[in-house]
């Protein structure tokens, strides 16, 4: 969101908001390996490197295309599609306060940066296990710029959504729909898993899931708190809900698994904390904590019943970011139109409170996004994959990622293995599968 | 009766049971082992060290059958396992001295046949 009214006046560095904005960067660069952790626990033994490399390689790719273009096209101007390139290479970012706010252009840039890096991790789940690293890096690539760029002009950047009155706190637009709907194309293209429907693939490592979820809620608290790009009511109003929100969902994914399954599973509470953050993400500095819970609870619903049913298809889209991010995304973004409260945010009604031009608002942006996101990774990914093999061949997935992608196991024993030497004569050969 | 011993590679492990299964081959034991069978390496570099993998996982399968079942289940294994790659495994058909059953004291053909049949 753009500033408040009381922060466009103020055009100095406050220093309260930039220290806050300063560990909040740090808390959301920190969700990326986290999102690593809990992936790597959901994916089989073989493949957790690879899973986990996926995120690393987001970190590497989306930070350097965000200064090199990202950045200038989600920020610069306010064009209705696309932003301008004067930001092109953080070309004038600099130590002024950004247009709007109380920190430095610099930190809102490194801020918004993590955003697109989690953003572009969070793509990843849809393809792990049998995605080429090398075809995954071009897309991140592309993706970051033509994909999350983009989005985060319109939610954000002065595009036409944020023009039109749409209400976005911390992207529900360009994280949320954005990764969602695209990782559901990735998926598509990509193709399932030779094993996908025919064996039992299960999860490896559940304490991993959970860990990861655990430091991905703890990020969340920069994320959504760190939206407001201040101290301010809206980033107090957004750090509590991400506390409250959690909760109500984790409840209610313990009362649907015991009315399912009579029991009540960890890798569905750590799935639970997930969709409770992604909920709050776009509505956290905007509706009040009693509705914040009540998001939680009715919110969990739409999720559970996705990744329930997912599997039944023959859509591979293997770790269910559709589900927890794109169907979580779009419940949070409409329910800013019914339940916004002007005496809560200071910028506008919902539905509820009288103002049924919000919904209408929010509508537009739940319709348009996720059109946008599926539609255009599945072109993207049609047009690397006319140049490059998008996936590993069966044998090399039969293998396992990890030692052909990376010529690495996760846990490797030693047993075996006989070190490779010049004095030792033992020469390298050329691995069984060269890539 | 016979002590099959089909060492596979661990993918093709689900394939071997599965084909097992439509062999009517009800019994049997698997266990993880690593072995060497003319493979290439493998390269695995880890920092600054680099190591050459001589020890490739494999599934060990025992199946101890009554004559009849041992070339069903020589079938099995090897539909099951082979992708025409260096590296599928071996098996191994080894002469079976004496089975017990411990439940009931049944004891030769009467132990390798399931229950039920």
């Amino acid at each position: 969101m753009t500033g408040l009214p009381l922060q466009l006046a103020a055009a100095k560095v406050d220093t309260g908001d930039t220290a806050w904005m300063l560990a909040a960067t740090a808390l959301v660069l920190l969700m990326t390996p986290a999102l690593g952790l809990f992936y790597a626990g959901l994916v089989r033994s073989k493949n957790t490197l690879n899973t986990f490399m996926m995120c690393v390689g987001a970190i590497a790719i989306a930070a350097v295309t965000w200064a090199l273009v990202g950045y200038s096209l989600a920020f610069d101007g306010d064009g209705s599609l696309i932003g301008g390139l004067h930001h092109v290479a953080l070309h004038d970012v600099g130590f002024e306060p950004r247009e709007g706010t109380t920190i430095p252009h610099l930190v809102f840039m490194a801020f918004q940066a993590t955003f697109c890096i989690i953003t572009v991790a969070l793509v990843s789940g849809a393809v792990v296990e049998r995605m080429r690293f090398g075809a995954f890096l071009v897309f991140a690539a592309l993706w970051s710029i033509l994909v999350y760029a983009v989005l985060a002009h319109w939610a954000f950047g002065g595009g036409w959504l944020i023009a039109n009155g749409t209400l976005d706190f911390a992207g529900g637009v360009p994280v949320e729909m954005g990764s969602g709907f695209s990782a559901l194309a990735a998926a598509l293209v990509v193709g399932a898993r030779k094993d996908y429907g025919r064996q039992a693939l299960l999860p490896h490592n559940a304490v991993f899931v959970l860990l990861g979820a655990g430091l991905l809620w703890f990020g969340w608290f920069g994320f959504n708190g760190g939206s407001g790009f201040s101290t301010g009511n809206n980033s107090v109003l957004a750090f509590t809900n991400t506390l409250l929100t959690p909760a109500c969902s984790l409840l209610a994914w313990f009362f649907l698994d015991l009315v399912r399954g009579r029991r009540v599973t960890a890798i569905g509470a750590a799935t639970a904390i997930i969709v409770g953050c992604v909920l709050i993400t776009p509505a956290g500095g905007f509706i009040s904590p009693g509705w914040a819970m009540l998001l939680g609870v009715v919110g969990a619903l739409p999720c559970y019943a996705v990744i329930v049913l997912r599997p039944r298809t023959r859509v591979d889209e293997t770790l269910d970011v559709l589900a927890a991010h794109g169907i979580a995304g779009f419940f949070g973004i409409l329910f800013i139109g019914f339940f916004a409260q002007l005496a809560w945010n200071g910028v506008s009604d919902g539905l509820a409170y009288g103002n049924a031009a919000q919904l209408w608002d929010q509508a537009k942006a739940a319709l348009v996004a996720p059109a946008y996101a599926f539609g255009a990774t599945y072109l993207l990914l049609r047009v690397i994959g006319l140049v490059m093999p998008l996936r590993a061949t069966e044998r090399q997935e039969a293998l396992g990622m990890d030692v052909v992608q990376h010529g690495e196991e996760a846990y490797a024993t030693g047993e075996g293995a006989i070190l490779v030497t010049p004095e030792s004569g033992v020469e390298a050969e050329v691995a069984v599968e060269p890539i | 009766m016979k002590l099959v011993i089909g060492i596979v590679r661990p993918e093709k492990a689900n394939d071997v049971l599965e084909a097992l299964y439509r062999a009517e081959v009800r019994g049997l034991s698997m266990t993880r082992v690593q072995g060497h069978g003319g493979e290439l390496d493998r390269v695995e570099t880890y920092r600054g060290t680099t190591v050459k993998v001589e020890l490739a996982e494999k599934v060990r399968f025992e199946i101890a059958v009554s004559d009849s079942f041992v070339q069903p289940t020589i079938d099995a294994l090897c539909d099951g396992a082979r992708t025409g790659e260096v590296g599928d495994g071996k098996i191994f058909v080894v002469p079976l001295e004496r089975a017990v059953r411990i439940r009931t004291g049944e004891t030769d053909v009467g132990a390798v046949t399931p229950v039920g049949e």
